[in-house]
């Protein structure tokens, strides 16, 4: 090797490693994004004039935050919230409940597999439908009202929680629950005994969790609705009280921060 | 060890008197509510249409069978629209909740007393409140349109994605920090080449996860009015065509398989 090369590869700065390391795949992966993303730019077709005039009325929301209106409408948002409430917690109780033997019954490790495909099949579907679509469809079933909401919020409850619960009982330790079943447990009592003090700690943080989303996914179903605060809100909107809706909005914030203060504190005793 | 003497013989309790009266207190306490619960939902529901609910389940879906599918030709722009409001609502999400995300963690943000509370706010109030709401919101403001969806989808995510980040960022192992700081870098040197690799992996992950979650919210956003395949199917049911209604939920559940598919094909590819 001559001098002259030696110095060269010497002078060769050191470059940080590409994430992606394959060159052809990640100019190919870039183009391909560019080429994509001006496309979606030149079909979105925006009115800036609109925009423009919208602006004052963005400022008016805003400025609405720091008076918010909460005693005109006072009884409206009382009986919204207290709606939104309700069917959280109706459902939050009644869904995990359900979601417990499902959630069961989509454990590998415990079920035979009739159990478990069709407890897999149920969190599938549970999960693959929004709430709101199945909050429209409900409503057309059973009529306007917080059942609907009730229903919707527990049918969206079991699919998540059976699911996270039955990942967390696949993952669990084995040998604690060999070690109840070989003592002679029956197959309750080796549930109770083996597998639940396992996954409890883990089960009573999510469950808090999903209430926390049950009561924020509440506060959109009224918008088809199924009862809960959407409709004052959607209401306020409509009729540009955007004070009242900026009340009902600091409500909705400030309960989904009291509820995650107190899943904190809830998960932190359990664990 | 909680103990009961009982005719000179001791016997194992789980939990103490006191213990147990007050978890029986607790239970006591918690059904009531739950029974007040279904009470007030009870009383604002119309039984009539419980009742008479299979009946109408019958009658919609032989409504809605066979799905119109020749209607799939129509579908091919809201499909676009709504895969862009998810992806550039992503994107311009992602491009906020960097800053705010090393703002909120605690071994990047420059002033803990300060700055830390206003990001964590920015976290928990865009995080708090659903899409649909922040389109309602726009709609009022800017007008109806995909350009409304976009920014909801933005705002909805910043939160989501600012609040993994840093927790992601304040799990990085400090050694790689020190040992850049110790060469002499500068504090933004040490950002790229301390910080940024180290929570790449874990960006992009959430970035992916996002937009799966994204491509969900917009499909359903268009029945506020704000773009998407979602348009359609409220303008469906508005005309009670529940035909075409059918041909959209499936259209929409196969995107959302799709999207769950590519993002875990990708987050398995990046961990």
């Amino acid at each position: 090797m001559s001098h002259r090369e030696l110095d060269d590869m010497l002078g060769k700065g050191w470059r940080k490693p590409a994430f992606v390391r394959n060159p052809l795949l990640r100019w190919g992966l870039g183009l391909g994004f560019v080429a994509y993303l001006i496309a979606a730019v030149l079909t979105i077709e925006v009115d800036w004039g609109r925009v423009y005039e919208g602006l004052d009325r963005g400022w008016a929301f805003i400025l609405a935050f720091t008076s918010p209106d909460f005693l005109s409408r006072w009884s409206d948002i009382w009986s919204g919230l207290l709606e939104s409430i309700v069917m959280t917690v109706a459902a939050s109780v009644v869904g995990i409940a359900i979601s417990i033997p499902i959630g069961l019954g989509a454990a590998r490790n415990i079920a035979p597999l009739p159990v478990y495909v069709i407890c897999r099949g149920i969190v599938a579907i549970s999960r693959a439908l929004q709430e709101i679509i199945v909050a429209i469809l409900l409503v057309a079933i059973f009529g306007f009202g917080p059942l609907a909401g009730f229903l919707t919020l527990s049918f969206a409850t079991i699919g998540f929680l059976s699911k996270l619960l039955a990942e967390d009982i696949e993952a669990m330790d084995k040998a604690q629950a060999e070690a109840i079943r070989a003592s002679g447990a029956r197959w309750m009592q080796w549930i109770n005994y083996g597998v639940q003090p396992q996954v409890m700690p883990r089960l009573v943080g999510l469950s808090m969790y999903r209430i926390d989303i049950n009561f924020r996914e509440s506060a959109i179903l009224g918008l088809v609705g199924a009862g809960g605060i959407g409709a004052t809100l959607n209401t306020a909107f409509d009729r540009y009280e955007y004070d009242t809706a900026a009340a009902i909005l600091i409500l909705i914030i400030g309960i989904v921060m009291a509820l995650e203060y107190l899943s904190g504190i809830i998960r932190a005793r359990v664990q | 060890m909680p103990v009961l003497e009982r005719a000179g013989m001791q016997i194992w309790r789980r939990r103490t008197g006191r213990d147990s009266l007050i978890r029986w207190f607790g239970w006591l306490i918690g059904v009531a509510v739950f029974v007040y619960c279904w009470q007030i939902i009870s009383a604002s529901t119309t039984w009539f249409f419980v009742w008479d609910a299979p009946r109408i389940a019958n009658d919609i879906w032989t409504r809605a069978t066979p799905p119109r599918w020749e209607y799939i030709t129509q579908l091919g722009r809201p499909i676009w629209d709504t895969l862009n409001i998810a992806t550039l609502g992503t994107l311009i999400a992602l491009c906020l909740a960097v800053p705010v995300a090393f703002l909120a963690a605690r071994n990047t943000t420059p002033s803990a007393l300060f700055i830390r509370p206003v990001a964590l706010l920015i976290i928990v109030s865009t995080r708090s409140i659903n899409s649909l709401i922040w389109a309602l919101l726009l709609i009022a403001i800017i007008g109806p349109g995909v350009f409304a969806g976009v920014i909801a989808i933005a705002i909805r995510s910043i939160g989501f994605c600012a609040k993994l980040l840093y927790e992601a960022i304040e799990e990085i192992d400090s050694g790689q920090v020190e040992a850049i700081t110790a060469t002499g870098a500068s504090r933004w040197q040490v950002m790229a080449y301390g910080i940024v690799p180290q929570v790449l992996p874990a960006f992009a992950g959430i970035a992916v996860f996002r937009w799966d979650i994204n491509i969900r919210e917009s499909t359903v956003l268009g029945l506020v009015g704000a773009g998407g395949i979602g348009l359609q199917l409220s303008a469906s049911l508005n005309v009670l065509a529940w035909p075409q209604v059918s041909l959209i939920l499936i259209v929409i559940l196969v995107a959302v398989l799709i999207s769950e598919l590519v993002s875990a094909k990708v987050r398995g590819a990046i961990i």
